[in-house]
């Protein structure tokens, strides 16, 4: 894996100060720029908010990296570049100093200083902010940001404080190596504390926004459009290509597609999958595919019989043809997962699963085997639910997984789809029995995906309980050693491998439609793109 | 007539009010909540979130809080889309979708009425089996299918005009999705025209009209399209509701900002606010475009008086 240039690396050893290279449009020798340089971009859906302290989706995250800059960034291939901070230190991964860029703007020409993070950051952990995202600052173990949350505490007392303009110190509340990497999640850009509090709720409008980023926010149309255009106070600004970037919000992907065809968008937000070939066919320069940090598992309600036997699960993970699915019922260059940690985590090298070695043949084998010894056969079959959220594609993969289940087992599973909130409260309720789940990144490190089967996290909606697993990711979190925690992670993994609380089905990839003529488009994992990068070509 | 508008007023109040109470509980007892997300919020996280919007309130206290806001013509915050309110969420979109709507309704008006006249009056000749085997086709081709179609022809193929957008409403962003509206009521328009116009042409008042020697055109226009125009009028008023208060399809294929899209997201994201003010709107509507359909039906035909 060469890209995994490892961001702990960086972040673990930056007890030096880095000064290291910052990322902007970069336009080969010999190219020929477009005389027009404005960007249209599908955007999935209307976002919910352009107020990084309320978002939580990434059609909101993808306009805001346009318009906001946090401390860090992430470059093209989903490593941890300086942004607003120039360089930061930290001797024991519990105190972090970060020195801001000098010369950084916001929109209306004031200094970007470390009173903004200040101010952002506890604005993001206020409970009056009601932040959807405030766990995140939880999760990071910023002093105090829990008791804040819960109310315990002032929102004063959050361990974030501006020593003086150029000078951020965050206190957490224990070490956490990869700490400055969970820092270009969008929920930690600062705001503009003058017109946040000239404006109220209404700051995000066009004409009262101030932003920070290369672009800010020209004009907004809910359903329609979002026209972002050059910030020309942004620190650098004069690598900046691209003039206007527009983001659509196109729910359909057959009509974004049709866009995308008629030349009038740039960038899809994805593709449908059935026009995939043909479209690989008729425009191959302009499918692209790129790996995404994320896996498509299936979920096992483990306080549910049968489903609490390990033997149960194991057989029905077995089963599943995870190459078939990826290739055939998919086939966008989806990889087949047998790890819950998508292999292109950053400073993740998944450890061989024994049962992952086998032929599918011999896998059934073992399946049926442990299925016979939990006591289902032919003449006692094991029935159940699989329940998956409405969707073409969930859809596919359920018919093809319950026939595998059929054909090699004998088992009959009963397909139930839900609509999307209905489904969620089914499984936060516990109301299912095998459940279709998908889990992307927030960062780009294993226990981003791991914690989330540690028994105290509240999406582990099927209550895998396990204390060694548990015990192994708190070490993980202790440790200053980067190869101890690799390490600690393929163990989880192992554990998980026996435990089996999840089928592990594929790893997704981010595939898309891009005009040749679009350059910079970046190969970054967590499909972290910034229009700054981009340029478009002469065509 | 204005004591009849009066009265039609009063009954509108309590239908409205049924209409609200219905849809706010049943949205309330839809599974999951505007906040219920993926990412599952802590405990203490979710709390501060409702508290906000005053859902930790009991729901009976919330049901008053929105009807007295209501009475004040404030529909409340969007619970989605949570920089805007949903008075101003839909003062951007009805236009929208008001123009569109009327646009394709006058056309398919226009064009309705007179093709099924036309076929009426060369009733069993190839052009009333053309015309009429044309609106069987635009009855039984359904938007998604229409519209999508259109976009190949003239986007994608031909590049005449845009595949989607609004732009303020530019014409040329009108074209195709005014015509993947319209085909529907045109088709259905003409095919009641044309029964009606049959129906009235074979009366005994059409008759002694001929007789007297009336050219074909007098006797149309002044005699048969009064009455044969009625059963069009009764379909038209709740059609125009309908078509002003946007197609989800027609507005998803064509990524126009209007009422419809606002709808089906705010339904999906239990948005409850939103719901139930777009609820309100159409209700409100379509009470007062039926209001509108009888007092036409009575300056239409003078047999009928309020």
């Amino acid at each position: 894996m060469k890209r995994k240039l490892s961001l702990i690396s960086l972040s673990v050893l930056a007890t030096c100060a880095l000064n290291a290279q910052v990322f902007a449009a970069e336009v080969p020798a010999g190219v020929e720029l477009a005389a027009v340089q404005e960007l249209v971009k599908g955007n999935g859906a209307e976002v919910a908010t352009l107020d990084p302290h309320k978002t939580e989706g990434v059609p909101e995250a993808n306009v805001l990296r346009d318009l906001f800059e946090g401390l860090v960034t992430s470059g093209p291939n989903g490593e941890t570049l300086p942004a607003a901070a120039e360089s930061w230190e930290t001797t024991d991964n519990k105190v972090y100093t970060f020195h801001m860029r000098q010369g950084a703007k916001w929109s209306n020409g004031d200094p970007v200083t470390a009173h903004d993070f200040e101010y952002a950051f506890k604005r993001a952990v206020n409970p009056e902010t009601a932040s959807p995202y405030a766990w995140y600052f939880e999760k990071a173990t910023i002093k105090n940001a829990k008791a804040i949350i819960n109310g315990t505490t002032a929102t004063e007392q959050l361990a974030v404080t501006a020593k003086d303009d150029n000078t951020l110190v965050i206190e957490l509340d224990k070490p956490l190596p990869y700490f400055v990497s969970m820092l270009y999640h969008t929920s930690t850009n600062p705001v503009h504390k003058a017109s946040v509090e000239k404006f109220g709720d209404k700051w995000t409008r066009p004409g009262n926004m101030v932003s920070n980023g290369a672009y800010k926010l020209d004009t907004w149309t809910v359903n329609e459009r979002i026209v972002l255009s050059r910030n020309e106070q942004y620190w650098d600004n004069a690598s900046t290509v691209i003039n206007k970037v527009s983001y659509l919000p196109l729910q359909s992907q057959n009509a974004e597609m049709n866009r995308f065809l008629a030349d009038e968008i740039h960038m899809t937000y994805e593709m449908p999958i059935e026009h995939f070939k043909r479209l690989k066919k008729e425009y191959p320069e302009s499918v692209k595919v790129t790996g995404y940090v994320g896996t498509y598992y299936y979920q096992f309600n483990t306080k549910q019989k049968p489903f609490d036997d390990v033997r149960v699960r194991t057989a029905l993970s077995y089963t599943i043809n995870r190459e078939a699915i990826a290739n055939f019922v998919l086939g966008q260059g989806q990889t087949p997962a047998y790890s819950f940690t998508p292999e292109i985590v950053d400073g993740f090298e998944p450890a061989p699963q024994e049962w992952a070695g086998l032929s599918q043949k011999e896998r059934v084998a073992k399946a049926k085997a442990l299925l016979a010894e939990a006591g289902y056969n032919k003449d006692n079959p094991l029935k159940f639910d699989l329940l998956y959220n409405t969707s073409e594609n969930h859809k596919k993969i359920a018919i093809a997984v319950s026939s595998m289940w059929k054909k090699g087992l004998g088992v009959e599973a009963k397909l139930e789809n839900q609509e999307w909130k209905t489904y969620l409260d089914s499984k936060k309720q516990g109301n299912f029995s095998v459940a279709r789940a998908g889990w992307i990144a927030d960062y780009n490190e294993a226990s981003s995906m791991l914690s989330l089967l540690e028994s105290d996290n509240g999406n582990n909606d099927g209550k895998y309980n396990s204390p060694a697993y548990d015990k192994l990711m708190a070490d993980s979190r202790i440790t200053t050693d980067p190869a101890k925690r690799a390490n600690d992670y393929q163990q989880a993994e192992a554990i998980l491998s026996k435990d089996m609380p999840v089928a592990p089905i594929y790893q997704y990839v981010t595939a898309r439609l891009v005009k040749p003529y679009l350059g910079g488009y970046p190969n970054n994992p967590l499909d972290n793109l910034y229009s700054k990068d981009m340029y478009l070509i002469k065509h | 007539m204005t004591k009849f508008i009066f009265k039609r007023l009063l009954e509108a109040i309590p239908t409205l009010l049924v209409l609200i109470t219905v849809s706010f509980f049943l949205m309330r007892f839809a599974p999951g909540n505007p906040f219920s997300s993926e990412r599952s919020l802590p405990p203490k996280v979710k709390a501060n979130i409702e508290a906000k919007y005053g859902l930790d309130k009991p729901v009976i206290e919330q049901y008053f809080n929105y009807l007295k806001h209501l009475v004040q013509g404030d529909l409340g915050p969007s619970f989605k889309y949570k920089d805007y309110s949903v008075n101003e969420l839909v003062a951007q979109a009805l236009p929208v979708s008001a123009k569109i709507g009327a646009t394709a309704f006058v056309l398919a008006v226009f064009f309705g009425v007179s093709l099924g006249t036309l076929a009426a009056l060369k009733q069993n000749t190839w052009l009333d089996y053309f015309l009429m085997s044309g609106a069987m086709v635009g009855v039984v081709i359904p938007s998604f299918v229409l519209a999508p179609v259109l976009v190949l022809i003239f986007s994608i193929g031909l590049k005449w005009l845009p595949a989607g957008g609004w732009n303020g409403g530019a014409v040329q962003f009108m074209v195709l999705p005014v015509i993947g509206m319209m085909m529907h009521y045109i088709s259905s328009i003409a095919r009641i025209m044309r029964g009606s116009m049959i129906e009235v042409m074979g009366s005994n008042f059409i008759r002694t009209a001929r007789a007297k020697g009336l050219s074909m055109s007098y006797i149309v226009i002044h005699h048969a399209l009064r009455p044969a125009i009625l059963p069009v009028v009764s379909y038209l008023g709740p059609a125009f509701v309908g078509i002003i208060t946007g197609s989800v399809v027609i507005e998803t294929i064509f990524g126009l900002p209007g009422i419809g899209q606002l709808f089906v997201n705010g339904a999906l994201n239990r948005d409850y606010s939103m719901v139930l003010g777009l609820t309100i709107l159409v209700g409100a509507l379509t009470i007062t475009f039926n209001a509108i359909v009888d007092i036409l039906y009575a300056v239409i035909d003078p047999k009928i008086r309020y």
